[in-house]
């Protein structure tokens, strides 16, 4: 109905024995082992500083951009090596991101922050694709076709959210990798975001989803693992997780001694990331 | 009443020219947040060229040559010098191209010397009579060509893949990376297009009615520099209008020197700076500056 994404063969996202250091000193992943089987969603769990963005970062290659470098292990899409340092090689491998804070592009209008997603797209797919791949946005977000001319500054959390998910989409993603998309959104919107992912994962695309919403996350997905401190804690089918006590202690608020306990990291640069992460801000934000 | 119809028509030409400099300065700047002071020599560098190829060559391929080798070295700045350096310390990067501009003018500065080179423009000092005023050919050329010009970049900017990824990496480096943007290659060519433009805007401001080339002719770069500060810094169309109203305020300061007089000579000079801090006093941002409300 909306066409296909191009093939480039189906496959596992592999992370194996994953270490990352920011700087010299800052090791923010130690031996990180994951899977995202082909067609599969799985979900990342954790507390604030445990991990889970650099472990994306890795994937999409946007270390570098804040002085990450992958000291051990490997990651690999479809049998083949992701450099981890090559956010282009990801896209044209079929990995495309969602990042934290859904970063769109606050003085384009939509449709041009949606002809953006497209930018990275594989040029040897048919003629049609870039507009095949704009009405399955449309399609999946009709809210984003009635405001197509509008700046996306102007646009509600929520709407900036399906933006933000919908402009990866324009790269017709083998696999999505969603950072939080449930932040600062209200109950309803979540639900919303919900169906959504739902909806992209049945149209053929494996989903990464990395949460703090666990609740959601679970509910989402087939597996899920869960990251504490730069290690896997936990790990196993979601339905298995969401009923220990551990995980709905520390992640579903169902308080059993009362403190919700978090690593003491906490706070700015919690990731282990420079303070400063994104990038000069102050001129960037439009 | 000719007076200032001729003095405004005069305005506008210089101010056209600024604007195919300050166009660069902005468009280096979206793309990699670096302020090139490097503008100036690489226009000296492009009127050189002009200036030496054109009796050889003729001048159009003199002018086309001249301007595609000051956009190879323009790329090659950012590629060869730029590109190693971590792209977040803009001030790091800034001052490398004050350094490359020392380089680069003094060597020109030697080879030119004291001669005033001229790059052989088919105009030499026509003049044309519109509606009583007389201009010369020189400037309508100027104004001509760089309305075309600058139609097209902006044009580009906004319906060309290279526009799109320059205005989402100015918004966004790490948002446009994850796109699959370039965004080595998207600065790159901003910098060549930047090299072309200033290049083109020598051969302007040395055509009739000025004299022609002299080592010191990049110094017109520190003009368009307000000019580019006064628009937003990252507004194409901010740019325009500062070079304008920088143009024409010069073209009125000389204009109107003698009944100016008690300000001293040389007010012309000064102007673009005077013009500048009094826009920036009442608006901090810039005439079109982007202090955009986004939503979080």
């Amino acid at each position: 109905m909306f066409g296909s994404p191009p093939d480039r063969g189906s496959g596992d996202l592999r992370v194996d024995h994953l270490a990352v250091r920011y700087g010299r000193a800052v090791t923010a992943l130690h031996d990180v082992s994951l899977t995202v089987p082909d067609g599969g969603v799985v979900a990342l769990l954790g507390a604030n500083g445990a991990g889970k963005t650099t472990l994306l970062r890795a994937v999409s290659g946007t270390l570098r951009l804040y002085r990450g470098a992958v000291t051990a292990g490997t990651v690999s899409y479809a049998g083949r090596p992701l450099a981890g340092t090559d956010p282009v090689a990801a896209v044209h491998a079929g990995v495309v991101q969602v990042p934290e804070g859904r970063r769109v592009f606050g003085g384009m209008t939509v449709e041009e922050n949606l002809r953006a997603g497209g930018l990275g797209r594989v040029r040897r797919g048919p003629a049609g694709h870039r507009a095949a791949a704009r009405d399955r946005v449309y399609g999946l977000f009709p809210r984003l076709a009635e405001r197509a001319g509008q700046r996306a500054g102007l646009l509600s959390g929520g709407e900036q959210q399906m933006l933000a998910i919908g402009r990866a989409l324009m790269a017709w993603p083998r696999l999505l990798l969603l950072d939080e998309p449930s932040l600062g959104l209200a109950p309803l919107m979540v639900e919303r975001i919900t169906d959504v992912v739902r909806e992209i994962h049945a149209q053929g695309t494996s989903v990464l989803l990395v949460e703090q919403n666990a609740a959601m996350a679970l509910a989402l997905a087939d597996h899920a693992y869960v990251l504490e401190v730069g290690r896997v804690g936990l790990a196993g089918p979601a339905a298995e997780l969401a009923r220990t006590d551990r995980v709905a202690r520390l992640y579903l608020g169902e308080s059993v001694d009362g403190a919700p306990a978090a690593p003491a990291a906490g706070g700015a640069g919690a990731d282990g990331a420079p303070a400063a992460p994104r990038a000069g801000e102050g001129r960037w934000a439009g | 009443m000719t007076t200032a119809l001729d003095i405004l028509l005069n305005g506008l030409a210089l101010g056209s020219v600024y604007a195919l400099v300050a166009l660069g300065f902005v468009i280096i700047f979206k793309a990699s947040g670096v302020m090139n002071f490097a503008q100036g020599s690489l226009l000296l560098l492009g009127g050189y060229l002009t200036a030496v190829l054109h009796e050889e060559l003729g001048f159009l391929p003199a002018l086309l040559l001249a301007v595609a080798a000051t956009a190879l070295v323009a790329g090659l700045v950012d590629r060869v010098l730029l590109r190693g350096m971590d792209p977040r310390h803009h001030h790091i990067l800034t001052i490398m191209t004050i350094g490359v501009d020392i380089l680069l003018l003094t060597e020109l500065a030697r080879r030119i010397g004291g001669d005033l080179l001229t790059l052989g423009d088919p105009w030499g000092n026509d003049v044309l009579t519109l509606a009583g005023v007389t201009v010369p050919t020189s400037r309508v050329a100027s104004i001509t060509v760089s309305v075309l010009v600058i139609g097209t970049v902006f044009a580009a900017f906004r319906h060309t893949d290279w526009g799109l990824s320059l205005r989402a990496a100015s918004e966004d480096q790490e948002a446009a990376a994850l796109m699959g943007v370039r965004l080595g290659r998207v600065r790159t060519l901003a910098w060549a297009l930047a090299g072309a433009l200033a290049a083109l805007a020598a051969l302007f401001l040395t055509a009739f009615p000025a004299p022609g080339l002299e080592r010191t002719t990049g110094q017109i770069a520190l003009k368009a520099f307000p000019a580019a500060i006064l628009g937003g810094m990252a507004s194409p169309p901010g740019a325009l209008l500062g070079s304008l109203l920088i143009g024409v305020t010069e073209a009125l300061a000389a204009g109107y020197q003698s009944e100016l007089s008690a300000l001293g000579r040389g007010l012309g000079d000064v102007a673009p700076y005077l013009v500048m801090i009094v826009v920036l006093l009442v608006r901090p941002h810039g005439l079109l500056g982007t202090k955009e409300a986004v939503r979080v």
